[in-house]
């Protein structure tokens, strides 16, 4: 940017500093006369700026921290720079020289970030906002309805010939809308016939995914009907794949296979709908029929998860005993879970005479003179109990559609990789055949993306996110979950579940066709730039990207596609060639404004500590916040630190640590977001990408007789605004001792 | 894109629904009762299962809402009636004086000036703020307001502000306002632990409820987040109280659906900085749907944390412990817990009082019907991420409406 305008606020004790000394900065290192208002947040302040923008590109606001008036400091079409003079300097430090050095220091910075920008302009394509609904079960059919009552039309694929998935299959079903007492007819055919009176919704029964290529706004479809090929292009995805029960087979302890007579909630169903309720050894009517809950669930041999319904299916089932066979039906659980408002369903179950709920675990499974017998122990009453049983349901649990396929390359780790932390179960692989024979085990959507054809999972199947703050965010922009396959989950919560996605994908086509990101930079029109004719083919942004959003041709160049970009900058902080940027957030940018800082004479005398500098890359999203709240409660941390604010961690680029330590910074601290598999990082893994290349970076200073110590990956949570300052002043305090950085002065 | 989309209530549902609506290209609005948005979640600690802080959510959110022009919002706001049907429904807004306007810029010069002390309701009380005072130190809008059941109008602030930002004299406002359709994402208050006689709650100053739990673990709580008794003792035991007041036809007839997690959560609270400590958690069921599992056997893991099943009876005080007494109705079998503190685990009771053109059900969760929309609590029971599954879906609805 050419043109660009500074404005110092002096209210709010920035006062305190010497403002004239912050105006000489700015007029003498980049030959801009900053205007000083008392109150640049007010209608006059604002009018101050206001009346320059005509003859501005950019603007620096030198007041408070940027996540304060953010609205008040917006001026369409023009860049704005913050320098935090105000959290970031006055109300965290003693007002003394070193804070008049620190709050120059973030003016040039700030200058220099805005001098670097570049005007952004949007990725824009002719997009479809037509979305593709996989799964034709009540998930599916709600998804697509919901889209096509907003104006959107939906193409539906199912892999069966008939639309309805399991809860076709259902006798009935428990209510979808309170209250919640009575057990009801499935809901699902009057969906069926819905979705096929929709002139909006296209459906394709029998038909499987053979190739999804291409980014939202333009996903190009290639679907398999029965053998023959169709081709559409759509905006966005909901993958409503839902849940496959649990292999029984494996279920021996409880007589699966074993005895005839013992069976699946599964099974109980169809039975039902033949509508009689029998032994299966015999034919004869089950009088007495046993549910045993948690049939695998909630054990860490099977499914280490609880699958949330199947408590209600049992009692539901029990219902079906009492009306079709008039018999007795015993539901021996660990924990009654009928969370909610379905404890009115368990209330009412409660009223019938001829069900009985007991807690209590399944000692042994028998048979005596021909007739089952469950054995249950630790019950309530503190005895055993037997139980004679004609027939045994197993409440087996559910398992995400995802479970067991070949869905990211990150999940399946060769030996040479590294798995990532927040990966539950990485599972090796040893070669390329490896991958074809997983990839036999079946395929949902087929991406044509260089990382692998699914949606990333995390534990169990379930699809990657936030789940807590975000759960419909998937790692893949325009493709959202809903459903059993993100969660187990009931109809009525599945009905639900699948607007929310709707929703998201509508969004993503809306937001796409302006050249707009998502989550969690929504709206940001910016995207990475790559100068490949300086590209050396590493991989690493392939690789690294979070997100999917690069393919690589068959040399390994990458082949970028704006429209998935969430734009985090992992990318460009890992490319060692430093070709990839974005016109507001560059290598050169971020260089700059590093190389902007001021650094003291070397030939200082003994014990000159205060000339000593340190730089902290801070998330923007969590560690930069809590810096803001550390200063609000006044607590105070070492002045000679110049904290610069970054998307993500993952946006670090080695580049940025080499340039700071040749100009002479003694040390540098990445203050981001915890990893693992509990990850608050908004960008997935970007602080873990930083902690592994910080760990090549400690290789390299050794080799040039720098201590490792002087450059330290921190994680922290946003609350942890008591301990950040402590946690600087020691790295501070750690590198003083260990000495002034040798390179100052070359 | 025809009509705007209100949203009632600026929790996390609403605040979910709102964003998700304006990023999708919808002209909304949002109306918030509190000084400040962030809810019920805003008062964590943490969430569970991944005892993260709720305000790294929020920080999103906001982030997002200042970047969203289409997204407007008022706090200290409450709807008075709606009238209309889908499509053009009329709302009438009553807009509370916050006496602060814009201009402030949170420097708090205000707040050393205010000689009134007022009991500080983010805190439950447990500690005190100023009539003038900022709701909480991750605030949105950051900006101060004056409570004014408690403000003296002695002008004192007025006079220290330099920013020409305190009005003393400003007024409550009417607004109407004419809407496609509404999201009511009202939320949840305790149920009122008053009510549980035999609990000890009122009575027994170290019989807590779990929300003041939360404020007692949050760094900007009461005691900057340490765990200690009322009488600022260390804690060697303790227990919580599931299902207090929930499932109780006495009280609330349903489930709460998160207590026994937030329970368990709060056991960790008490193991971080108690590595020692007793915990017992008396429940009836333990509710740990879905992936939460995970998170109930970690906490089951720990060999200090009793889980103990029974409904609680009583809780007594003798010889300045409290007592805790269990019976399985079952068995009769009683089980007796000594203990320095008791965490009542009392459950969600919806928060909407009673707004002509919103239908309640039986037990006051808001009734769904044409282009009214209830999302999260409002609508039943459920955890932060249900909450915001609901509000995305809910803001579906509402776009439906709203494009026609």
């Amino acid at each position: 940017m050419e043109k660009v305008g500074v404005y110092i606020c002096s209210g709010c004790d920035i006062d305190k500093l010497d403002i004239d000394k912050l105006k000489n900065v700015a007029k003498e290192e980049f030959g801009i006369e900053a205007k000083v208002h008392p109150h640049l947040c007010s209608k006059e302040g604002v009018e101050l700026i206001n009346n320059d923008l005509s003859e501005l590109d950019a603007v620096v606001i030198a007041a408070c921290s940027p996540r304060v008036k953010t609205a008040v400091f917006t001026f369409d079409g023009k860049y704005v720079e913050r320098a935090n003079l105000r959290e970031g300097v006055v109300w965290s430090h003693d007002i003394d020289v070193h804070a008049q050095e620190l709050a120059e220091d973030y003016l040039r910075i700030a200058i220099t970030k805005a001098q670097k920008a570049e005007k952004p302009e949007p990725h824009l394509e002719e997009v479809s906002k037509d979305i593709l609904v996989v799964g034709g079960g009540v998930t599916g059919l709600t998804a697509a309805l919901e889209i096509a009552k907003a104006g959107y039309k939906a193409y539906l694929v199912e892999k069966e010939p008939e639309l309805g998935g399991w809860a076709a299959k259902f006798y009935k079903t428990l209510p979808i809308t309170p209250p919640y007492t009575q057990i009801e007819e499935p809901v699902v055919s009057k969906l069926i016939e819905e979705v096929k009176n929709n002139e909006n919704i296209e459906v394709y029964t029998s038909a499987t995914i053979d190739a999804i290529s291409g980014q939202p706004g333009m996903f190009d479809v290639t679907i398999n009907q029965n053998g023959n090929a169709v081709n559409f292009r759509v905006g966005g995805i909901v993958v409503a794949t839902g849940w496959k029960p649990y292999d029984a087979s494996k279920l021996e302890e409880f007589g699966y296979g074993k005895f005839a007579d013992v069976i699946t909630n599964v099974e109980l169903e169809e039975m039902a709908r033949e509508g009689k309720i029998v032994r299966k050894s015999d034919g004869g009517e089950a009088k007495n029929v046993v549910f045993i809950q948690c049939a695998g669930q909630r054990d860490e041999n099977h499914l280490p998860y609880c699958s949330s319904v199947c408590c209600l299916v049992s009692l539901k089932q029990a219902k079906y005993v009492r009306e079709l066979t008039g018999g007795n039906a015993f539901v021996i659980y660990k924990d009654m879970r009928t969370p909610g408002l379905w404890e009115d369903f368990y209330k009412e179950m409660q009223q019938d005479e001829g069900i009985f709920l007991t807690k209590g675990e399944i000692k042994d499974i028998k048979e005596e003179n021909g007739r089952l017998v469950v054995e249950v122990t630790d019950t309530l009453l503190g005895e055993d109990v037997e139980i004679k049983a004609d027939l045994i349901v197993l409440a087996t649990g559910m398992v995400s559609t995802l479970k067991g396929l070949y869905t990211v390359k990150e999940e399946f780790p060769d030996e040479k990789t590294v798995p990532y932390k927040h990966i539950y179960e990485p599972r090796l692989i040893k070669s390329d055949e490896d991958v074809e024979v997983l990839k036999q085990a079946g395929h949902i959507l087929n991406l044509q993306y260089r990382q692998g054809p699914e949606l990333p999972t995390l534990k169990y199947g379930f699809p990657d996110s936030n789940y807590i703050c975000f759960p419909y965010e998937s790692r893949r922009l325009g493709i959202y979950a809903a459903g059993a396959v993100r969660a187990p989950m009931g109809i009525a919560s599945c009905i639900e579940d699948a607007k929310g996605a709707a929703l998201k994908a509508i969004q993503a086509v809306e937001l796409v066709a302006e050249g707009k990101t998502t989550f969690p930079r929504t709206g940001d029109i910016d995207f990475p730039n790559f100068f490949l004719q300086r590209c050396t083919q590493c991989k690493r942004c392939t690789e690294e990207c979070p997100f999917g959003a690069l393919d690589e041709d068959e040399k390994g160049t990458p082949m970028p596609n704006p429209l998935r970009c969430r734009r985090c900058g992992i990318c460009f902080g890992a490319c060692p060639e430093r070709i990839v940027s974005f016109k507001t957030y560059s290598i050169d940018q971020m260089a700059s404004a590093v190389k902007s800082i001021y650094v003291p004479d070397p030939n200082w005398e003994e014990g000159a500590e205060d000339k000593f500098r340190f730089i902290v890359f801070a998330c923007e999203n969590d560690a930069l916040p809590a810096l803001d709240m550390a200063a609000l409660n006044g607590i105070k941390y070492s002045p000679l630190v110049r904290v610069i604010p970054v998307r993500c961690l993952g946006s670090v680029n080695t580049v940025f640590i080499a340039d700071a330590l040749s100009k002479g910074i003694d040390g540098i601290l990445l203050i981001g977001c915890k990893f693992g598999e509990d990850y608050q990082c908004h960008f997935i893994r970007g602080s873990e990408l930083a902690n592994r290349r910080m760990e090549n970076v400690a290789e390299t200073l050794e080799r040039l007789m720098l201590e490792p110590e002087r450059v330290q990956v921190i994680e922290v949570s946003i609350t942890d605004w008591d301990k950040i300052p402590e946690i600087i002043d020691k790295f501070v305090n750690q590198i003083i001792e260990i000495g002034a950085n040798p390179y100052k002065g070359f | 894109m025809a009509g705007e989309i209100l949203v009632i209530g600026g929790g996390i549902a609403g605040l979910t629904a709102a964003i998700e609506a304006a990023e999708t290209g919808y002209d909304v609005i949002l109306v918030e009762k509190n000084p400040y948005l962030g809810g019920r979640v805003s008062q964590l600690n943490k969430y569970f299962p991944k005892l993260c802080p709720p305000f790294c959510g929020l920080e999103i959110l906001f982030k997002r809402m200042k970047s969203t022009p289409k997204l407007k919002y008022f706090t200290n706001a409450e709807v008075l009636e709606v009238t209309g049907e889908e499509g053009n429904l009329r709302v009438k807004v009553k807009i509370k004086p916050r006496y602060v306007n814009e201009n402030c810029t949170a420097c708090g010069a205000c707040k050393e000036v205010c000689p009134v002390e007022a009991p500080d309701d983010f805190n439950f009380g447990l500690k005190t703020k100023k009539a003038i005072d900022i709701p909480s130190i991750m605030a949105m809008p950051f900006q101060y307001y004056i409570d004014d059941r408690y403000c003296d109008k002695c002008g004192e602030c007025v006079s220290a502000c330099k920013y020409n930002a305190i009005d003393l004299n400003e007024e409550e406002k009417i607004i109407d306002l004419n809407v496609a359709s509404i999201v009511v994402a009202t939320g949840w208050k305790p149920y009122d632990a008053t009510k549980l006689d035999n609990l000890g709650y009122g009575k027994f100053k170290n019989v807590i409820t779990n929300m003041e739990m939360e404020r007692l673990a949050s760094l900007n709580g009461p005691t900057g987040g340490t765990i200690q008794t009322m009488d600022g003792k260390p804690i060697e035991t303790i227990a919580f109280v599931q299902c207090a007041g929930s499932r109780d036809e006495n009280h609330l007839p349903y489930c709460s659906a998160i207590c026994c997690l937030a329970s368990m959560k709060q056991a960790t609270y008490v193991r971080e900085q108690y590595p020692d400590a007793k915990i017992y958690i008396f429940y009836i069921d333990i509710r740990a749907f879905g992936r939460y599992e995970d998170f109930f056997a970690k906490v089951k893991a720990d060999e200090n944390i009793e889980f103990i099943k029974g409904k609680v009876a009583k809780v007594e005080e003798v010889d300045g412990k409290l007592v805790v007494t269990a019976e399985d109705t079952l068995t009769g079998v009683k089980n007796k817990r000594e203990v320095d503190m008791v965490v009542l685990a009392t459950g969600m009771q919806p928060a909407i009082e009673p707004i002509p053109g919103i239908e309640l059900d039986e037990y006051g969760f808001v009734k769904p019907k044409p282009g009214i929309i209830p999302a999260g609590v409002a609508a039943m029971p459920m955890e932060v991420a249900s909450a915001n599954e609901s509000a995305t879906g809910a803001a579906l609805k509402a776009i439906q409406v709203a494009r026609r």
